[in-house]
């Protein structure tokens, strides 16, 4: 039972944003909010809990890593965070165009969760309460305050929801099912009917992880081990490169079989799935193992790969092998695995439902659109994974705050920041399943690089308030740098000189014909800045990040001006921005289909209106003479 | 970037004496001087003046022409505009738009130079409603004849085409997006097969869309006539085969049959009839109808008359019919004793004009022998020949589509070139996704659909990715 009338009371502190949840996006919203000079106050279920990762052991990957390398841009903090708990660190895509190359590092879990938890405790401005928020309090649809489940009543100016998946959550494995957030964890059984009654539209989502093993009963001879790279870059632009070079810890690979896929299809009518049992809409980039074998039946291995959940801990996540199947089908499907036949299981793997939004109630800005004041980031929104939670919950704590401070609002477009697109593809695109980051979503991405996310954002950043001048001066510092040599090595002209020639077959590359100068020569493949030292005597000491921005530069000058070409089409249309008060149905000749929905969804800009599925391109045009008329 | 230049035929595809191609966009200027040969160079030229000088492409010289300069804002859409004043027929204007496109220009969308012009405020507020219409009726033509029009055959082509590309694609995709369960090493040389072998049929599609051969539309022809008088025969003749049954019984063609033919380069869709007289049968009574229905709405009829056999009702009934379209009349078996001669069929046509109060009407007439293959060719050369004096209106909507779908398919082709290009430069497998996608793009703006989700569902449908 929520709260009676008598112990409802009013607390005094005068917070201006209150946010809900400290996962991942709870905490960026918090710290940003905080930064900026606005009193704050978090909410969680369990302070144990604070930036739990509930599923896999790791941040970044593809696409992921660029989002939490834009995010430490803007002045967030998953990246520093990492950059001190990490136990293992990769930079993927390594032998492919820069545009694809993205860190993933192992975390320790509990340090993760530790560190950031201090980070939170630390921080000016900044009130942790362990409470559960029961409803959120609007008058003439601006928000006013929350009330929790013991009835106090917080009156603040922003509110930021980030529930994660724990808004009446539950947790499922064969007929098991258990009232309950990740990890056995309270959920938070009240928030939804608020917010329905609010007018907000929900989904229910449902995700899944796998199981989690004792090592000691672990075979690791009978797999392959996955080492981290030799020379280790961090996430965060702020991170001394030498701080992370650390004593790595291995993950390990091997494979499920014929005997596992067997077992799993003999039990299939005993998974919640088929059984009905489960109602939520699951991911389809990351399906359980039973999804893999029934959807992908030719196949006849799927990798499995054992990462450790952390230093202090003897569990080791079972990465490939998420499943919702009863407890005893879980044990003999394990167990076919080489290297697991003794496996011990500490945690069995769920399959997690929980209550989210259509993120299409959302401005760009992540405030809904017919509450004024109250925003939202992460699982919530409908996404997945931690990086995509925080890289919203900064954005959503952000807008809070400047709302509050009676600021302009940020909003990144897609050809800012892979966190532009996340954003856009939430609130403008249809999804039935919880979105993933990808870095095949991105169409600028050239342009949208792990390496220069500093060079597109610190300036955001700085001119928001959460990057300060040293950071900026730094950059500029990086950026002139950058420029200077670039514009020396096409200046500099090399002859037909035999030196010349001998680098040039020493590096299998065409002796040259006539003279070139020395960026021409960078863009041939074989060739790079590092290459050409021996005949460039005028060059000067330069960082590692430097010369790599000088190669890419040189290198793909051509694909980078095509994109930015693209870019500045792109920008027309993004910019033409839509009055809120516009009457669709005044506009006589959009075709029925683009009249309900531009109505629904109240579109941003001719951009965004132009990705809503149903609107086409005469719809466009005619919205557009109409605007200008208007 | 200013929006591209844009190009499009002002004066539509009519009989006209001259035709307009007028450009329009920052680049309009550049453009022209790639392809003008004249006393001077255009960029160079004051605004408002007119210069005479000749369009070439390459070496072939198009035609004779007057350009127009006009600079913006100083113009109907107040960008930089040229229009080129070339000698009429649709076959000259259509080369000419094609030249103007190859060396730079893009197509226009429908409604595009009045869009442009509104939104560049050369245009009163108060039109925005009638621009808008524009826009929208331009469109849903445009949308007919440019889907509705492609010919099957091509569709299933473009769209095989597609899912090769959208596999291909995501397949690089999923293995960059999970590249510890999935490996792209090596990758270029399977997709360069692919590369190479949809580049050959983009070529084929290509070249056939100089002909016009992408689009079921061509010059519109009806055959009509009395049962029997060797309209069927005629049709095998121009088609080169046995396409309708031909039997010396009258009425053997009951339904209308349908042959797209090429006659010195121009596409003739020809529909063959059955006989048009008044008939109990009811089946055959259907096919006479719809033969009437077609005569009316045909951009060329062609009448063909049993010169061995008296004219008779059913005779005057079609000239009734004929008279004030575009028509070729063929007195068919002149290897027989000739009974009806141009003059009686002159005399004929003549009753029809005077009943109608209208002025003297001159329809050609060509004596053929359909069985002996005799007179074909003159046949041909006067179709050519109304063909290029403009004579047959066409519907200038279809030739902008077909061209327009021809720079969609030449895109494609050119970033499948690029993706080559990136295989043997020995590019990282991320970058042949970009011109793949592009060329999935341009291909589905030819069969009217949209990105949207596919690559991302691609993905998820055909490939198995971890966790």
């Amino acid at each position: 039972m929520k709260y009676s009338a008598n112990s409802v009371w009013e607390n005094n502190d005068n917070y201006d944003v209150v946010v809900i949840g400290a996962g991942h996006a709870g905490c960026e919203a918090a710290l940003a909010s905080a930064r900026l000079g606005l009193r704050t106050i978090c909410f969680t279920v369990s302070v144990n809990s604070i930036a739990l990762m509930p599923c896999n052991p790791n941040i970044g990957g593809s696409s992921k890593g660029h989002l939490v390398r834009e995010l430490d841009a803007l002045g967030g903090e998953m990246g520093k965070v990492i950059d001190r708990t990490f136990i293992q660190s990769k930079m993927l895509n390594k032998s492919k165009g820069p545009a694809v190359h993205s860190l993933r590092a192992q975390a320790d879990k509990e340090e993760y969760s530790r560190a950031m938890r201090q980070v939170l405790q630390n921080q000016e401005n900044l009130d942790i309460k362990q409470m559960e928020v029961t409803d959120i309090l609007t008058e003439n649809g601006k928000i006013t305050g929350v009330q929790t489940y013991s009835g106090a009543i917080y009156k603040c100016k922003s509110v930021v929801l980030c529930t994660g998946t724990y808004l009446r959550a539950r947790c499922i494995y064969g007929e098991v099912s258990m009232n309950t957030g990740p990890n056995g964890l309270q959920p938070a059984k009240y928030l939804t009917e608020c917010l329905k009654s609010l007018g907000i539209k929900m989904y229910r989502f449902k995700t899944g992880t796998p199981a989690r093993i004792d090592k000691n009963s672990v075979d690791y001879s009978k797999m392959e081990e996955q080492f981290g790279d030799k020379r280790v870059v961090p996430f965060s632009f702020t991170t001394d490169p030498e701080d992370v070079q650390i004593d790595q810890a291995s993950c390990w690979l091997t494979y499920t079989n014929e005997n596992t896929h067997q077992i799993i299809r003999e039990n299939l009518d005993r998974s919640p799935l088929f059984s009905g049992m489960i109602e939520g809409t699951g991911p389809r980039y990351c399906p359980s193992i039973e999804d893999k074998v029934v959807k992908f039946a030719d196949k006849k291995r799927h990798q499995v790969f054992i990462e450790p959940e952390g230093l202090h801990t003897n569990e080791v996540y079972i990465g490939g092998m998420s499943s919702s199947l009863p407890e005893d089908v879980q044990y003999k499907m394990y167990r076919s695995v080489p290297g697991l036949e003794h496996a011990k299981i500490v945690r069995n793997a769920y399959a997690i439902e929980y209550d989210c939004i259509d993120a299409r109630q959302l401005r760009p800005t992540l405030e809904f659109k017919q509450i004024s004041g109250l925003f939202s980031g992460g699982q919530f929104n409908g996404s997945s994974g931690y990086e995509e939670a925080a890289a919203q919950g900064l954005v959503a704590g952000i807008n809070a705050a400047l709302k509050v401070l009676g600021r302009e609002q940020l909003v990144l477009d897609r050809s800012e920041a892979y966190i532009g697109v996340l954003i856009d593809d939430l609130v403008t695109k249809e999804s039935h399943e919880p979105y993933r980051m990808m870095t095949s979503r991105a169409e600028y991405r050239l342009l949208l690089r792990q390496d220069n996310a500093d060079q597109r954002l610190t300036e955001i950043g700085h001119r928001i308030g959460l990057i300060n001048d040293d950071r900026l001066n730094k950059l500029h510092e990086k950026i002139g740098m950058i420029d200077e040599e670039i514009k020396r090595l096409e200046r500099t002209h090399v002859g037909t000189t035999e030196p010349v020639q001998k680098v040039l077959r020493d590096h299998g590359s065409t002796e040259l014909i006539s003279g070139t100068t020395l960026a021409e020569m960078i863009r041939r493949p074989e060739l790079s800045y590092e290459a050409l030292e021996s005949i460039d005597p005028d060059r000067r000491q330069l960082p590692e990040d430097v010369i790599d921005q000088i190669n890419i530069n040189i290198k793909y000058a051509g694909y980078i001006s095509r994109q930015l070409r693209q870019v500045e089409q792109f920008k027309k249309l993004e910019y033409k921005k839509i009055p809120e008060d516009i009457d669709y149905n005044e506009i006589k000749s959009l075709r029925i289909e683009a009249k309900q929905k531009l109505t629904e969804f109240k579109p941003a800009s001719i951009g965004q209106a132009s990705r809503i599925s149903g609107v086409s391109p005469a719809d466009i045009s005619v919205l557009l003479v109409y605007l200008s008329a208007h | 970037m200013p929006d591209r230049t844009i190009a499009a035929i002002s004066t539509g595809m009519t009989s006209s004496g001259i035709g307009i191609v007028r450009m329009s966009g920052e680049e309009s200027f550049q453009i022209i001087d790639r392809i003008y040969k004249g006393k001077e160079k255009l960029a160079e030229a004051p605004s408002h003046t007119i210069h005479y000088g000749f369009i070439r492409d390459g070496e072939e010289v198009i035609d004779e022409v007057l350009v127009m300069l006009m600079r913006g804002p100083r113009s109907f859409t107040g960008e930089d505009t040229v229009e080129i004043n070339c000698h009429g027929g649709t076959f000259v204007v259509n080369r000419l738009l094609e030249t103007v496109i190859k060396h730079g220009a893009k197509p226009a969308e429908p409604g595009e130079f009045t869009k442009r012009a509104f939104l560049n405020g050369r245009m009163d507020l108060s039109q925005a409603e009638a621009v808008i219409d524009v826009i929208n009726s331009r469109n849903e033509y445009a949308l007919k004849s440019s889907v509705g029009q492609l010919k099957g055959s091509v569709k299933k082509k473009i769209t095989d085409i597609r899912n090769k590309i959208i596999y291909h694609t995501a397949f690089i995709e999923t293995a960059l997006d999970d590249p510890e369960h999935i490996s792209v090493d090596g990758y270029g040389a399977t997709l360069k097969l692919t590369v190479d072998e949809i580049s050959a049929v983009l070529k084929d599609l290509i070249d056939s869309a100089d002909d016009g051969r992408i689009m079921k539309e061509g010059i519109q022809t009806v055959i009509v006539g009395k049962p029997n008088a060797g309209k069927s025969s005629l049709l095998n003749v121009l088609a080169g085969k046995e396409r309708a049954i031909v039997t010396d019984i009258a009425g053997t063609t009951r339904d209308t049959l349908e042959e797209s033919i090429q006659l010195q380069g121009l596409c003739l869709n020809i529909i063959d009839t059955a006989g048009i007289r008044d008939t109990e049968d009811i089946i055959e009574k259907i096919g006479v109808d719809k033969a009437k229905q077609y005569a009316r709405d045909a951009d060329l009829i062609i009448y063909v008359v049993d010169s061995s056999r008296e004219l008779d009702e059913d005779d005057k009934k079609i000239m009734d019919l004929i008279y004030d379209k575009k028509s070729i009349i063929l007195l068919n078996k002149s290897d027989l004793d000739i009974i009806v001669t141009k003059e009686i069929l002159q005399n004929e046509i003549k009753k029809c004009c005077n009943s109608d109060g209208n002025s003297e009407i001159t329809i050609p007439m060509i004596e053929i022998s359909a069985k002996e293959e005799q007179g074909i060719k003159l046949l041909e050369n006067t179709l050519k020949s109304m063909f290029l004096h403009g004579e047959i209106d066409l519907n200038d909507e279809i030739y902008i589509t077909n061209i327009r779908q021809k720079t969609a398919l030449q895109e494609a082709y050119n970033s499948l070139q690029k993706v080559n290009e990136s295989i043997t430069e020995n590019m990282p497998e991320d970058f042949y996704s970009i011109d793949l996608m592009d060329a999935y793009e341009s291909l589905g703006s030819i069969t009217g659909e949209a990105i949207g989700e596919d690559l991302v569902n691609e993905i998820f449908s055909k490939f198995c990715m971890g966790k």
